[in-house]
């Protein structure tokens, strides 16, 4: 079958499940979930016949192969939608399609398929004591439509079509967030992850817009493709002005799309709060997929981005703002990750650090190390995700069973753990040397050490520097999280009391940690000492062929290796060191050392208090007072009845000063004078006819009179 | 000899008494008096304008004639009119037949 | 002045007198009896005009009929009004001013025409030729059958009409609802 086809379809099969299940199977969990895995498992099947393609073929795509149909024709000018199958393209459906069917057969144990329904549990509550979901066929729609938004992103041609998968994107993941709506925290937490990425939205739509003013255009192949567009665009002055060229404005705009979606500072708020859904939910949003479609998109539009720079050059305006925003998210927050002690917050504050890594990646030019920082990420980030599920699910059990109430995601309740959920802990550590950068076996160290060694060598110390303290903090926190869930003695019966999940949740654990690990090996850089050369640099050679100006591999540097090495080795030595035996009821040590610096980490720097006084204070006054009470209620309601009460005094003062009196009064006049009239006239009709015959007479005579006088 | 207009004059006169005698005779068969009086007067004049201004065509005559048999049937039925109000009312008194008035 | 014209004037009078008795008679009999000698004075009147005919029919008919039955409804209702009260109504007067103003303005009228001063010229043919003309236009289909055929009509409903609305009451039926 042509690649073309098989592109086609591979968005098809989720979508198809979405309906299917709202449609008609939503009776049946079973159904739900065979036609949701299914959907899924047809759409990796095809995206790994590709894969194996561009394996075996040598230059498969390295000319982007771009097949569209048009769509909407507004006068000579048409926007389509179709795929583009390139090089960046198969690496993004290599990983989120591995990830989504991981997710996908980990979402079955995780709401307690098998179990009976529990009569107490309500639909918009997460099961109270381990019934089934009762939502559970709501969620395999959800996840379907949300895994046929993200292939579709992933295969779009044209930046609107890749818009449309964005959207669809953000609608999934407020449903999936707010999933058991019966959580008033939930409910918070979706509204503010929409209205949050929905201000990166609107700003990248703009730079869509303007995109396409100025280029006629929005499809990658026409405008990324063709390096005579992206000069002109480089060269162009954009609309604001103020050295800012056309391709950097655009850049830019584009680039906050990413900052909401991939929450990036300042929108980084809302990704922390969407833990309030279920564990699959974060996973797939806040590792897999939502969060890389922001990366994914910089990493698309890279040329544009990159216009007018090649190595070596300074930076060009959005390159610095896109570089600097990445580092200091990075910084930020592994410090807030530090003071955590939610286990899934922490892991959502890591998610933001790494997508940090990425950001400011793409920002000083370091295509191939971002993208294989991304792949690496979605692996052992899902994985890190599906595991602190896992651990949830074992102590919420715990807790069931020896009946105490804990907060099952508190990991200051948890400990030892690793005795109980043995494939649980084993994987979960995987995941976290990976995601520590632990050096050589890990693929988070391949990945973060090119990155570091692209910063370092492309001269930009700064942004080398934060990305240093980040990995330090990063194993820190890392480590200190595995120390307190799995090490130690359990802090309470719940933890004692915790098993192993089944099956269909720990086999996708397995699953990913393969990937955590031995997805490093295949960018090797050439020039790395020793093991350089024995094995092919494959990802640089399939990425960097994909761009039209493939930039070249990174260098090797003492540096930056010796930092990444210390820093991960260090943090985590230190993070084990402290944690690794605390008491029940015991405080975090951390506290003590740095007193008000940790309320400050652990409150997150106070931001979400910050934009609540900021921002949405202010949106609801104008709302509340400003529009409905003053402008609605006063003014134009004000205004209506003020008109209502004029017509009613208009309409009866026409009523009483002229309807009655004149127009009635007249009507009656003329009848009461047509009868005073009559009662005075009859008189005249006396019944005697010589009287009548004499007045019939005279006025013969008078006319006769008239007659004769005036004839000639 | 005899000019047109003595006619007409002599016809005009009994046509004004027949009218004075029609409107103030009180006395029902005094009214029809009158009304005979003015037909005659009706009859002299068309005969006179015939004769005077257009003998040779009869019509003249023909209208006369007709006028007088108009004539002998309205005072016949009006004669009788006046004796039934008589055998009802009592009175053929003109000014007493007034149910039709107000 | 002509003898004509002298035997005019005579008859004239005697008519104009008549007249003024027949309207201004106190008692009913008297002033039908005075409608008798207007009514031959104007057969007279027509025996001038060379209406011979005529004059003869409205000796049969006016006197010989009308008349008679008036005088004939006189005396039916003598009861009530015989020689009390007044004999006429109360607007006598305007009555009075009313057939005078006609009578000033018929003249008025035909003082204007100058056609009336006209004297008789001679019939067209004799006397009996007129008669029969007279009688075959009564008769002739393209001439004056239809008015006469309508007046014979007329006086037969008139008759039927008298006798029913003058038929003495035997049951419930008024005579004058008709």
């Amino acid at each position: 079958m042509q690649t073309e086809l098989l592109a086609w379809l591979i968005p098809l099969p989720p979508i198809v499940a979405f309906f299917a299940i709202i449609l008609f199977a939503y009776r049946s969990n079973s159904l739900s979930h065979s036609l949701a895995v299914g959907g899924v498992a047809i759409s990796w099947a095809l995206a790994m016949v590709i894969f194996v393609r561009a394996l075996l073929t040598p230059g498969f795509a390295a000319e982007p192969i771009v097949s569209s149909i048009g769509w909407l024709t507004g006068g000579n000018q048409t926007l389509a939608f179709g795929i583009q199958i390139d090089r960046l393209s198969i690496l993004g459906l290599f990983f989120v399609s591995w990830t989504l069917l991981a997710i996908f057969v980990y979402s079955i144990g995780y709401h307690n398929f098998g179990h009976p329904a529990d009569r107490d549990d309500v639909k918009g509550l997460p099961p109270k004591s381990g019934g089934i979901e009762p939502m559970y066929a709501r969620f395999f729609a959800f996840i379907s439509l949300f895994a046929f938004a993200m292939l579709t992103l992933v295969l779009a041609d044209n930046l609107l079509l890749l818009f449309v998968g964005w959207e669809i994107m953000g609608l999934c993941s407020y449903l999936l967030i707010g999933f058991w709506y019966g959580k008033p925290s939930a409910r918070d937490a979706m509204v503010k992850a929409f209205m949050t990425t929905r201000v990166g939205d609107v700003l990248m739509l703009l730079g869509i817009v303007y995109l396409y003013s100025a280029t006629g255009s929005l499809s990658f192949h026409a405008i990324l493709g063709d390096p005579a567009v992206l000069d002109k665009l480089a060269a162009t002055p954009s609309v604001l002005g103020g050295g800012l060229t056309a391709a950097g404005l655009i850049g830019l705009l584009l680039f906050f799309g990413t900052v909401g979606k991939s929450a990036q500072f300042p929108l980084h708020v809302w990704l922390p709060d969407a833990m309030e859904g279920p564990t699959p939910v974060s996973a797939l949003i806040h590792a897999a997929t939502m969060v890389s479609a922001g990366v994914y998109l910089i990493l698309r539009t890279f040329p544009l981005i990159t216009a007018g720079w090649s190595e070596g050059m300074p930076l060009n305006p959005t390159m610095t703002v896109i570089s600097a925003i990445g580092a200091f998210t990075a910084l930020f927050a592994a410090t807030i990750a530090v003071a955590q002690n939610d286990i899934k917050r922490v892991l959502a504050y890591s998610t933001i650090s790494q997508l940090g890594y990425m950001v400011a990646g793409v920002g000083i030019g370091a295509f191939v190390a971002a993208a294989f920082h991304l792949l690496t990420h979605a692996f052992f980030k899902a994985l890190l995700f599906l595991g602190s599920g896992s651990v949830i699910h074992g102590v919420e059990h715990g807790a069931h069973a020896s009946g105490e109430h804990v907060d099952a995601n508190d990991m200051f309740n948890m400990g030892g753990l690793r005795r109980k959920m043995p494939i649980t802990f084993w994987t979960f550590l995987a995941g976290g040397l990976a995601l520590s950068g632990f050096p050589l076996v890990t693929a988070g160290f391949w990945s973060k050490d090119e990155l570091l060694g692209e910063a370092f060598g492309t001269g930009h110390p700064w942004v080398f520097g934060m990305l240093v303290a980040a990995a330090v903090l990063t194993a820190f926190y890392t480590m200190r999280q595995i120390s307190l869930t799995f090490l130690g003695e359990p802090r309470t019966k719940a933890a004692e009391h915790g098993h192993e999940s089944p099956a269909s949740m720990t086999l996708p654990l397995v699953v990913l940690s393969i990937f955590a690990v031995g997805a490093g090996w295949i960018g090797i850089s050439n020039t790395f000492p020793v093991l350089g050369g024995l094995v092919p640099n494959f990802l640089h050679d399939f990425l960097a062929a994909g761009l039209v100006e493939p930039t070249p591999e990174a260098a090797f540097h003492m540096t930056p290796f010796v930092a990444s090495v210390i820093a991960s080795l260090g943090g985590l030595f230190i993070g084990w060191w402290v944690y690794r035996r605390i008491p029940a009821g015991a405080s975090d040590p951390l506290a003590k050392w740095l007193g008000p610096v940790h309320t400050l980490l652990k409150r997150k720097y106070y931001f979400d208090e910050l934009y609540q006084a900021a921002f949405v204070r202010p949106v609801y006054w104008i709302g509340e007072t400003l529009s409905y009470r003053w402008l609605d209620r006063t003014i134009i309601d004000g205004a209506l009845v003020a008109l209502a009460r004029a017509a009613r005094w208009a309409g009866s003062g026409l009523r009483n000063w002229i309807d009655l009196p004149v127009v009635n009064g007249f009507g009656d006049l003329v009848g009461d004078e047509t009868k005073a009239a009559g009662r005075g006239l009859r008189f005249v009709q006396t019944g005697q006819v010589q009287q009548y015959l004499i007045m019939g007479l005279i006025f013969t005579g008078l006319l006769i009179s008239y007659v004769l006088l005036t004839s000639p | 000899m005899i000019p047109l207009w003595w006619f007409l004059a002599l016809a005009a006169a009994m046509f004004c008494l027949g009218i004075y005698g029609v409107l103030s005779r009180r006395n029902a068969i005094g009214i029809l008096m009158g009304i005979e009086l003015m037909l005659n007067a009706v009859i002299l004049n068309l005969v006179a304008f015939w004769r005077y201004l257009n003998p040779s065509v009869i019509s003249g005559q023909v209208f006369a004639i007709i006028v007088l048999a108009v004539a002998a049937s309205e005072a016949a039925v009006g004669l009788a009119l006046i004796i039934s109000i008589y055998r009802r009312r009592g009175t053929v008194v003109a000014e007493d037949i007034d149910l039709l008035k107000w | 002045m002509t003898l004509l014209q002298i035997i005019f004037l005579v008859i004239a009078a005697v008519m104009l007198i008549g007249s003024f008795l027949v309207v201004t008679s106190r008692r009913l009999i008297h002033a039908g009896l005075w409608l008798i000698l207007v009514m031959a004075g104007v057969a007279a009147m027509l025996v001038i005009l060379e209406a011979s005919f005529l004059a003869v029919v409205e000796v049969l008919v006016y006197i010989g009929a009308i008349s008679i039955l008036i005088i004939f409804a006189v005396m039916l209702t003598r009861r009530v009004m015989d020689d009390t009260g007044p004999q006429s109504t109360q607007l006598w007067w305007v009555a009075g001013l009313v057939s005078l103003l006609l009578f000033g303005g018929l003249l008025a009228v035909f003082a204007r025409v100058p056609a009336l001063l006209v004297t008789a010229s001679e019939l067209p043919a004799d006397q009996a030729t007129v008669l029969s003309d007279l009688g075959r236009s009564l008769v002739d289909a393209n001439r004056f059958v239809l008015p006469f055929e309508v007046a014979s009509i007329l006086l037969l409903a008139a008759m039927v009409g008298a006798i029913f609305i003058a038929r003495p009451e035997t049951s419930v039926e008024g005579g004058e609802d008709e």
